[in-house]
């Protein structure tokens, strides 16, 4: 019975192909365009680390004081960042499970002295940091917390630039020189598709991972600046060691506290502005603020809010295609009154006609669907050009989640179907052979 | 049963494909006013000049390595060597250019220690040559003279032996236009130093366009400062027609004079076309998307209506045998999409403006205005009335005879 029906559906899409050739490509584009972006919306929003994110916080400390009105302004007048002075203070506590300071300074580094050397954007970071952001390992592993302390000259390596640079040979061990410094590379990440990088969001956020990794204390020790922006409340005095001792603000601190020990932890950070608001350093009512990656992503807008347009346009877009397929699946049902009421007048039951019409339905839904998918791979391709670099992010897209939203788009098709479905199901046999 | 019911079932179906039209339509125009607004505001912002003569300058950056030599030494002989070059109209040092997606910013008082009120600004570093280099347009004052330029690093804050400001700066902070010659607070909170001189345009280096860094696009300082760095960068102005082997030899030059150093060279078209790549696609995607709505919405009623041509081929045959010309056929086909689209249009503008209040308050979107609702809406009317002339016309075909050869719901093969 389901091949005859499936005869007569094809028999009836041939009948007026250009309608139904209008009506899979309205599916199609409808699909294409809705899919495409909300394949970049999904890469670009999506939580870059959902296994862990709840458990992940960063710390904002406001040492500036509520009349400061200076630098950029978050909705709740915090900072970004912490001072050196806040950040090396909570980091020493250790009132978290693991915990890092984080802040990316640019280096040049090379294997072998004479050869050209290769710039980057790097974190300076504690060793928890791979440990919380469950950063994988290809060789090798994290340093150690007495690295950490000395401030040793190690390094990890991003996968990427330990092909370049050693041709992707296990390399841990061997030294990389940046200025006259030779590190010791302990480690090389395997990829990682950690995206937006939440950790620093100054820096290129929907890019590739960064390259290289070094201990914070090592950083600090090699005077190596910020590349993502000091604000300060006051003039800076010169000087490496005056930015250490300054009320301004470029560093970051992250912390992993299970769900259990968050209340704990909101309560030790704001009794530590508490206790520095006593010692006579700040003169407000202690105020900071925890907030896990994704609240730090809405916070922080990581997402352009062009892009929630876009998504926006996309599906208003797609429902304006599945109710053009519609009105065409009613136009052509009706076209086909005389046929389903002498076919009603055979014998045919409504179950029939409804299911005949439905698998019509589902035939133009499959076939939109499946030139949805090409467009949208197409599309994606075509993003991918046009955002370039910037948004590296795409490169992640996940093929299984764009089959299942396909597969989404084509039960809307089937459901923009069901009226029509339902019309021709309604046909009277007696008086349209009265008609005749 | 009643004998009316298929023609009322008739008008209920025809009403359910005129309703489908219309909230068709509707969404369209919400989406398409919308959206040209966005693509209008973004191609505004991302072809705002930058006030510099940008076809002409490049940028050249040179980065230390190994060899460190004196500093300042070092950035004298780039800038003498850099404009010998032939077709070097000139050069200067600077820590930031227009475009460049980063660089300092500042916040200027006008009285020591000023907490509020302070206009924030880009704060760029040039000697001299830098309003020559970059072709700015002095409306007030004077240059800076080469006595007044001081060779600083990141981490002294020497004093300023004055400012060159943008006229949006100096507009914010006198706005009685009496700005030449007052001092501002900007790096010290104590040490003041004058506006000396007023230039008619200089876009920051900071590229995000919603948010903090797009609300002082306009507000620049240039202060008489050379940066000491390990990494330099120059600005360039070659002849006209000359940029392409200008930054070849300049490349060059640089190379020559300190050989362990990394050179590289970026030409100001290329600095924009980075700057806005990303604004740039957006629109580009939303364009497309939006085109396609449009296209789509004109085929689902040249479907439509074709539909209805052929539903109503006997009517219309007696409507011709009783004497209406082709023309009162063509004219009842646009008629019906002509109410259909203009429902669907009056539905669409509520629909546009409420979607953007909603997007206003939920995204980075601008208001919308009038013009183009309402060019959008004519647009679309226009649209529906040319995708029904092909149906209309062949509605107008129909010969007269259709209605003496009974019901035919079904076009005939042709």
């Amino acid at each position: 019975m389901f091949g005859y029906y499936l005869k007569l559906a094809l028999q009836n899409l041939r009948r007026n192909v250009w309608v139904t050739v209008l009506m899979i490509l309205a599916i199609s584009a409808g699909i294409g365009a809705s899919m495409t972006t909300l394949a970049l919306y999904q890469a670009m929003s999506g939580d870059p680390i959902s296994n862990k994110s709840h458990q992940l916080f960063v710390v904002q400390v406001d040492n500036w004081g509520p009349d400061n009105q200076a630098g950029e302004q978050n909705e709740d007048h915090l900072k970004e960042y912490l001072s050196y002075i806040d950040a090396s203070a909570l980091m020493k506590a250790r009132a978290a499970k693991h915990q890092t300071l984080i802040y990316t300074t640019y280096l040049k580094a090379r294997s072998s002295p004479g050869e050209k050397p290769v710039g980057a954007a790097v974190p300076a970071v504690y060793s928890d940091f791979f440990a919380m952001l469950d950063a994988p390992f290809k060789y090798g592993r994290a340093w150690s917390s007495a690295d950490d302390q000395a401030g040793a000259p190690v390094i990890v390596l991003s996968r990427k630039l330990n092909d370049k640079l050693f041709a992707g040979a296990n390399s841990v061990g061997k030294t990389l020189d940046i200025g006259d410094v030779p590190y010791r590379v302990v480690g090389v990440l395997n990829d990682w598709p950690l995206v937006p990088r939440f950790y620093d969001l100054h820096v290129a956020p929907f890019g590739n991972v960064d390259e290289m990794f070094i201990p914070f204390n090592r950083a600090i020790e090699a005077q190596a600046p910020t590349v993502s922006g000091t604000s300060c409340k006051d003039p800076r005095r010169p000087g490496w060691q005056a930015l250490l001792n300054s009320e301004c603000v470029w560093v970051q601190l992250w912390a992993e506290v299970p769900a259990t020990d968050i209340a704990a932890f909101r309560h030790f950070v704001n009794n530590y502005a508490t206790d520095q608001q006593r010692a006579g350093r700040f003169h407000w009512p202690a105020h900071t603020q925890v907030r896990d990656v994704m609240q730090w992503l809405k916070y922080r807008h990581a997402v352009p809010g062009q892009l929630g347009i876009l998504l926006l346009a996309s599906f208003g877009f797609l429902f304006v295609c599945l109710m053009n397929a519609m009105g065409l699946m009613l136009a052509k049902t009706i076209g086909h009154t005389q046929d389903i009421s002498v076919r009603r007048a055979l014998g045919a039951s409504r179950r029939a006609i409804a299911l005949q019409s439905l698998i019509e339905t589902s035939v133009v839904g499959v076939v939109g669907a499946g030139i949805g998918l090409l467009i949208t791979i197409l599309g994606v391709s075509a993003i991918r050009v046009v955002l370039a670099d910037r948004y590296a992010a795409l490169a992640y897209l996940d093929a299984r989640v764009v089959v299942i939203e396909v597969i989404c788009a084509m039960v809307a098709t089937v459901v923009a179907g069901l009226y029509p479905t339902w019309r021709a199901a309604w046909i009277e046999p007696a008086l349209q052979l009265k008609v005749e | 049963m009643d004998s009316s019911q298929p023609i009322r079932r008739a008008i209920y179906r025809k009403k359910f494909g005129a309703v489908l039209i219309a909230v068709q339509i509707a969404i369209t125009l919400a989406i398409l006013s919308n959206a040209i607004t966005l693509i209008a505001e973004r191609l505004t912002w991302s072809s705002q000049s930058t006030g510099i003569d940008e076809a002409n300058i490049f940028f050249a950056f040179a980065e230390n390595v190994d060899v460190h030599p004196e500093l300042g030494a070092e950035l004298a002989t780039d800038l003498a060597n850099l404009r010998a070059v032939p077709g070097v109209v000139d050069a200067y040092a600077t820590n930031a250019f227009p475009l460049q997606g980063g660089g300092w910013s500042m916040s200027v008082g006008l009285v020591p220690s000023q907490k509020d009120g302070r206009p924030q600004t880009s704060y760029y570093f040039g000697d001299e040559h830098a309003l020559h280099t970059l072709g700015l347009k002095l409306i007030a004052g004077r240059n800076f003279s080469s006595s007044e330029i001081v060779d600083r690093d990141a981490n002294t804050f020497p004093q300023a032996n004055g400012f060159i400001v943008t006229r949006a700066l100096a507009d914010k902070l006198f706005p009685r236009g009496d700005g030449l010659g007052k001092s501002i607070y900007v790096e010290s909170d104590t040490v003041s130093a004058p506006i000396i001189g007023i230039v008619d345009r200089l876009q920051g280096p900071f590229v995000d366009a919603s948010g903090y860094f797009g609300s002082f696009v306009e507000n620049s300082i240039l202060s008489p400062f050379r940066l000491l760095d390990e990494y330099s960068t120059f600005a360039v102005r070659t002849a006209p027609g000359k940029l392409n082997e200008v930054m070849k030899a300049v490349e060059k030059t640089l190379g020559s004079i300190n050989g362990a150093r990394i050179i590289t060279v970026q030409s100001m078209t290329e600095v924009r076309k980075t700057a806005y790549r990303s604004d740039r696609g957006l629109a580009a995607i939303l364009a497309v998307v939006t085109v396609t709505l449009v296209a789509v919405t004109s085929f689902g009623m040249f479907g439509l209506t074709s539909y209805w041509v052929a539903q109503r081929r006997r009517q219309i045959g007696i409507r011709r045998a009783l004497g209406a010309t082709r023309r009162a056929i063509l004219r009842q086909f646009q008629r019906e999409n002509l109410v259909i689209a203009a429902l669907g249009a009056a539905a669409g503008i509520a629909l546009s403006v409420a979607l953007n209040l909603w997007l206003v308050q939920h995204f980075e979107m601008i208001r919308i205005d009038a013009v183009n609702v309402a060019g959008a809406a004519v647009a679309l009317i226009l649209l529906g009335q040319i995708a029904v002339y092909w149906p209309a016309r062949h509605a107008a075909s129909i010969s007269p005879v259709v209605a003496l050869r009974g019901a035919q719901f079904r076009e005939s093969k042709r």
